[in-house]
């Protein structure tokens, strides 16, 4: 048992895939509490694929693709809203139109692409146990740009979150916190992608934190719990994607949904019971 | 509070979608007044509160704050129910502390802010509640816990807007008297309200607002019968003046 648990980190790229896991599974559901309460998954998702483009243009390069992927999902999160604003189209049907049509391009573009020998199905669901020192570095320095981001506007996103109209006539200039929510949401991405790829990295952001959401009553305690379980479900993956060969990403994001089951089925017998009592 | 502050509207004009929102409206509010706003849904009274906050721009016109009331995070706003995101998991504890963030990037809590927050509840009597979800409380219990908000931001306006809807007859009474120590201080309160029923003569200023000034004054110089069949259609006429006028209590 014990070797089963120790045994893989005897290989360095255990390691490393461990650091990288944990780093996903605090950080996303860190970033996913605001997603969540927000109700912002759809805008999560689409700012996933979005980023392919880049990815695949850091590809040619030759350059990291998570490094590419930040100014992608950043100029992304900013094309989002003011499409929504100048031709007055819903802000989910803008974000819809972006997320198809960068996913597409990056795709159309990776198979025209000869000189890329990268795996699409390891971009697209995740492979944690390919990670090499460098992406190491790169997710470590993105979170702690994420941490810094997070403390320095904790109170002004908490506030434009909850209360936007009161959070304007304090003075907090709202849009500007919007835009760096979106940033901070896209570095997070990024980091997210290494394990769980474009399509799961969802079920890492919100799942964790809806599973909190269900939980804890508080927005801070959805935060650490999040960050809590979401480090749970990464490193139950990547021991699923080891012992079992799975791909991470969706050995991560079923860890992830059963909790969530779980959680919800509890919280619901839960009430049964103080509904009787 | 020692300096002399307050708020001046001029010719203020609001079009807003192509419609006009606000036709040039012009009043004064003194330090220390309780102003209740009142007009039909739609009548404008949300864009007035916008156009004092400085959220929205003017088409034409001034707004001038002057004294206490023009230093930076001297406006403070109680919201409507429905600008709220519900969503949010706060407690009474954690929505009266954002009171304590108006400035400073890096500012966090400290014991000065949680001393702070629970002076402003206990005013507002909720300091036994202050761990019970937003979600847990009654319409008037949330709307006191906004005002603590506004009492730990130490502001010298408040705006609440719509702030008897989803709130009972005996709560608001509860609400009125808070507002009416806030005043006592010297600060600014403005009530939006469709509705003011019987709480009328509980205000100092009444203004009566149907995308331009009907009336402002006091209540028994505000309500006649032309100002609320303005405000109201004739079927306003019901109401006037008798069910208006103003019962002096205690003094």
């Amino acid at each position: 048992m014990i070797d089963y648990i120790v045994g893989p980190f005897e290989y360095s790229f255990m390691v490393r895939a461990l650091i990288v896991s944990v780093l996903v599974g605090v950080m996303c559901p860190v970033l996913g509490a605001y997603v969540i309460t927000r109700g912002r998954a759809f805008m999560g998702d689409a700012l996933a694929h979005s980023v392919l483009p880049g990815m695949v243009v850091a590809f040619l390069l030759g350059i990291s693709p998570f490094l590419a992927a930040v100014p992608a999902g950043i100029v992304i999160a900013l094309l989002m809203g003011s499409i929504a604003r100048r031709t007055g189209v819903s802000e989910d049907t803008s974000i819809g139109i972006i997320f198809a049509g960068m996913f597409a391009l990056g795709l159309v573009m990776l198979s025209r692409a000869s000189n890329v020998t990268v795996n699409i199905e390891d971009l697209l669901l995740g492979q944690v146990l390919g990670v090499s020192q460098n992406d190491v570095y790169t997710s470590l320095g993105l979170t702690a740009l994420v941490l810094v981001g997070l403390f320095t506007f904790h109170r002004q996103l908490v506030y434009t979150t909850f209360d936007p109209v009161g959070a304007k006539v304090v003075g907090i200039r709202t849009g500007f916190i919007e835009y760096v929510l979106l940033a901070l949401l896209a570095l997070v991405i990024v980091i997210g992608i290494q394990a769980a790829g474009i399509v799961l990295v969802m079920a890492m952001l919100i799942t964790p934190a809806a599973t909190a959401y269900l939980l804890a009553r508080r927005f801070v305690g959805v935060m650490i719990l999040g960050a809590i379980l979401g480090a749970i479900s990464a490193v139950s993956g990547l021991y699923l994607s080891y012992h079992v060969d799975l791909p991470s990403g969706p050995a991560m994001a079923l860890v992830a949904t059963l909790m969530f089951a779980l959680a919800a089925l509890a919280k619901q017998q839960w009430r049964v019971k103080e509904a009787v009592a | 509070m020692a300096v002399e502050s307050g708020i001046a509207l001029r010719d203020v004009t609001v079009v807003r979608g192509g419609h006009t929102a606000l036709t040039d409206v012009t009043f004064d509010v003194e330090q220390g007044t309780l102003m209740g706003v009142l007009g039909p849904n739609g009548a404008g009274k949300s864009t007035l509160f916008d156009a004092i906050a400085g959220v929205l721009p003017l088409t034409r016109g001034t707004v001038d704050l002057y004294g206490d009331a023009s230093r930076r995070g001297a406006l403070a706003y109680v919201p409507q129910r429905d600008s709220i995101n519900w969503r949010f998991p706060a407690n009474v504890h954690d929505v009266v502390m954002m009171g304590c963030c108006r400035t400073g990037w890096f500012r966090q809590t400290g014991k000065k802010d949680r001393e702070l927050v629970r002076l402003c509840l206990n005013r507002v009597g909720l300091w036994n509640q202050r761990s019970a979800l937003m979600t847990e409380l009654s319409g008037g219990q949330r709307q006191r816990v906004f005002i603590a908000r506004a009492l730990a931001q130490e502001a010298s306006v408040v705006l609440l807007d719509e702030a008897f809807s989803g709130v009972d007859v005996g709560a608001q009474e509860g609400i009125i008297e808070v507002l009416q120590s806030l005043r006592d201080e010297g600060i600014i309160v403005l009530l939006a309200t469709h509705d003011l029923t019987n709480l009328a003569d509980r205000f100092d200023q009444v203004l009566c607002i149907n995308h331009h000034v009907c009336a402002c004054g006091s209540p028994d110089q505000a309500f006649t019968s032309t100002v609320l069949e303005e405000l109201y259609g004739s079927h306003g006429i019901e109401f006037t003046p008798d069910h208006y006028r103003p019962v002096r209590r205690g003094s």
